[in-house]
């Protein structure tokens, strides 16, 4: 017999005439669980199946990239930027290339721009459709992961064919975009521009999308079970939300009509009509409904654009040794996630003095602690799922 | 031959050899549908290379790589009840059928009590997973295996309830005695009887609730929060590993098999098919066959399920089985019985 029971029978001599204690148990959810997307650790005090107190430990994927930024060049950190929400590479390089335009007063070609928009609406398109189908398997249904994937990898394809990556692009260069892939330093005065078919096959693949997006709402949605696990589950009221800086798709499900698209003018998204969807009561459904509907709004989006697509230049005229006048920016984007913005302070030199990173990932989790707290453990899953967060996005 | 046949030894070293042979090796067949069924409904090709063609041999490569696996054992585990859980597990799963009669003859053994044993031996598989949870010393484990007893307590009364009907209507807990009743004209339009099973005689409720039920017990989705792989990581399979691991795997689909059997033989009509000859001899050859197509039906209904619903919360697990079927089973059974009277 171990020392160790003995000691739990001495306990339980001492305890027996006075009552049977019921201490709350600790259960460390993570850094390895099925459910937390990566390496995020939740601390929770759980009695039974009831969470009294949860405790978000982050930073297991913290790479310092504030820090790398510091000591590289503009054009190397736009290599960086990429990988902070790996989910959607190529919007993460939006706001930090607009911060640079601004600061040295570029003015970028309109086909550029519309590249751009194009691109990320792609991004945030796969973004959602990963988001769509692991939340149904976080609650147990797998199926509907793999009719979705499917979709996203044609979205995925259509990126690479422009970028030559899947997930991380690379692609923006201060000024535009960058030739497309495949063009060699032998063929100089042919600017590869998009590829061939490339406007029929986003209109293809956009409809693709539509589709697949009706076939998972009857999948998903017109599961009973499945509205059962969400409805009123995880509620976050939107004053709540505003508190918590919680933005994107998790602030506009609870209620709060806020689009950086729509306020903001680093893409042309003034042109094109499309709606900001709105969730009524902040719950787990509101926030699976309102990306449903940004995918067909985003869809929307792209087919607009592809077919305005305007003809010219693909980069402004840079100079070859990028250095940016002394100034401080900050340029937001509405990314998948959220708010991303980049704040850039510049001392004049070939790189940033330095460069905070607002993430939207970051700032949606910081409201575990309240949210999670008298919630089932199930329910900690649905909620965590809902969230729809990228550790790479919450520790940069 | 009928020197072995009738001295009892040998007898029941047969017997517990075919037990012992034909599960496991359904078992397989039924994780190959599994595997193929869930691939197709996903749109992929599932397992394609290993055997040669479709990937058949491909549960049986899992197998025996499980088998090569070390046995790891948690440290603070309870090392006697971590070990023997999962032959309870396997254990429960293998009793249950001993009852299902293939045909009016074939059957391991025809007990008086033929269903009121099974429901019985199967529900000593939770007994298992509660070991298990308990034994493993990880807080998952500990959960699923919590989770697992009250689901028992939830799904064995509605189980039992929808059984009673069947009972009733039969007027026999046998098995043998069940079927036969099936068998048995219900009634007749002029010479001609008409013979249906019980689903036909107005025990539907019965079979949905009971199909439910089992499928609570077996712990398979939208049923299967003891091991909620994106809540409990495996709940109390988490620490199990190797030929252990194996055990559970082959017990839940070796439950399968058993729980579709007792369906099939209850409500399904078992080995007789409406239409097909009732004499001995041709019972011989068609009854396995028309029971494993029964049960193979059911299976796929199982699967079917599995990869279409997510999972339930625990607390409406509870809410589903004690305010719906519960109530609905015993609706079923006055109702059986007050026209079991009238008629």
């Amino acid at each position: 017999m171990t020392d160790r029971h003995l000691l739990a029978m001495h306990h339980a001599e001492v305890s027996v005439s006075v009552e049977l204690e019921t201490p709350d148990v600790t259960l460390n959810l993570g850094p390895q669980h099925p459910s937390t997307h990566g390496v995020l650790r939740l601390i929770a005090k759980v009695d039974g199946e009831v969470i009294t107190e949860v405790d978000p430990v982050i930073g297991y994927m913290h790479r310092g990239y504030e820090k790398l930024a510091e000591v590289r060049t503009y054009p190397q950190i736009t290599a960086l930027v990429n990988r902070i929400d790996w989910v959607s590479g190529f919007a993460n390089e939006i706001p930090f290339m607009v911060a640079i335009e601004r600061l040295m007063g570029l003015e970028v070609p309109e086909r550029a721009r519309y590249i751009r928009l194009v691109l990320t609406e792609m991004a945030r398109i796969s973004s959602h459709l990963v988001f769509l189908s692991s939340y149904p398997l976080e609650l147990g249904a797998a199926t509907p992961l793999m009719h979705a994937l499917r979709e996203r990898e044609r979205v995925l394809d259509l990126i690479e064919g422009v970028t030559g990556g899947r997930f991380h692009p690379n692609f923006n260069r201060i000024g535009g975009v960058k030739p497309a892939a495949g063009a060699g330093s032998t063929q100089k005065k042919v600017i590869q521009d998009l590829p061939e078919g490339f406007l029929a096959q986003t209109r293809d693949a956009m409809t693709n999308v539509l589709s697949v997006c009706d076939d998972m709402e009857d999948l998903v949605v017109g599961n009973e079970i499945f509205v059962e696990r969400t409805k009123g589950v995880g509620l976050i009221p939107a004053d709540r939300a505003l508190e918590f800086g919680v933005s994107g798709p998790n602030l506009r499900a609870s209620g709060v009509g806020f689009d950086i698209r729509k306020t903001d003018d680093y893409l042309p998204y003034s042109r094109f009509e499309f709606d900001v969807p709105v969730g009524a009561n902040g719950d787990c459904f509101d926030r699976y409904m309102v990306r449903f509907e940004e995918i067909r709004q985003a869809a929307r989006i792209v087919i607009q654009a592809v077919d305005t697509m305007p003809s010219g230049e693909l980069q402004a005229k840079v100079p070859r040794v990028i250095k940016v006048p002394k100034g401080e920016v900050y340029v937001r984007a509405e990314n998948p996630k959220g708010e991303m913005g980049y704040h850039v302070v510049s001392e004049g030199g070939r790189g940033p003095y330095r460069l905070k990173i607002r993430s939207a990932s970051f700032s949606n989790i910081s409201i575990l602690p309240w949210l999670l707290e008298g919630q089932l453990v199930p329910d900690v899953i649905a909620i965590l799922g809902s969230l729809d967060f990228v550790l790479g996005d919450v520790d940069r | 031959m009928s020197a072995i046949v009738d001295n009892f030894w040998w007898l029941l070293l047969i017997k517990v050899l075919v037990v012992a042979i034909f599960i496991p090796t359904f078992s397989l067949v039924l994780i190959f549908a599994e595997l193929k069924i869930s691939a197709h409904m996903q749109s992929r090709i599932g397992p394609y290379f290993a055997g040669g063609r479709w990937g058949w041999a491909q549960p049986l490569a899992d197998g025996l790589k499980f088998m090569q696996k070390e046995d790891l054992i948690p440290a603070d585990a309870d090392r006697p009840v971590f070990k023997i859980a999962p032959m309870i597990v396997l254990m429960g799963s293998l009793a249950v059928f001993v009852i299902v009669p293939f045909s009016p003859h074939l059957i391991v053994s025809d007990l008086d009590l033929g269903i009121f044993y099974a429901l019985a031996a199967g529900s000593i598989g939770t007994v298992g997973v509660l070991m298990a949870g308990w034994s493993s010393a990880n807080k998952y484990s500990l959960m699923g295996g919590l989770r697992a007893g009250a689901q028992l307590i939830a799904y064995e009364l509605p189980l039992v309830l929808a059984v009673v009907g069947v009972v009733i209507a039969a007027g026999t807990m046998s098995m043998g005695g069940i079927v036969a009743a099936q068998v048995e004209p219900w009634f007749h339009i002029g010479s001609f009887g008409v013979r249906l099973p019980f689903i036909f005689q107005g025990q539907v409720v019965g079979f949905v609730i009971f199909m439910m039920a089992s499928m609570a017990e077996l712990s398979r989705t939208p049923f299967d929060m003891p091991i909620a792989e994106s809540e409990l990581v495996m709940g109390y399979l988490t620490e199990y590993s190797g030929i252990r691991f194996t055990m559970f795997f082959l017990a839940e689909y070796a439950g399968m098999f058993s729980m579709s059997a007792i369906a099939a033989t209850l409500f399904l009509g078992g080995y007789y098919l409406p239409g097909l000859p009732i004499d001995d001899g041709a019972m011989y050859v068609l009854g396995p066959i028309v029971l494993i197509t029964k049960v193979l039906f059911l299976v796929f209904v199982m699967i079917w399920m599995r990869w279409t619903f997510p999972r339930l919360r625990e607390d409406q697990l509870q809410s589903m089985a004690w305010r719906w079927l519960i109530p609905l089973a015993l609706v079923n059974i006055a109702v059986t019985a007050t026209l079991k009277v009238v008629f």
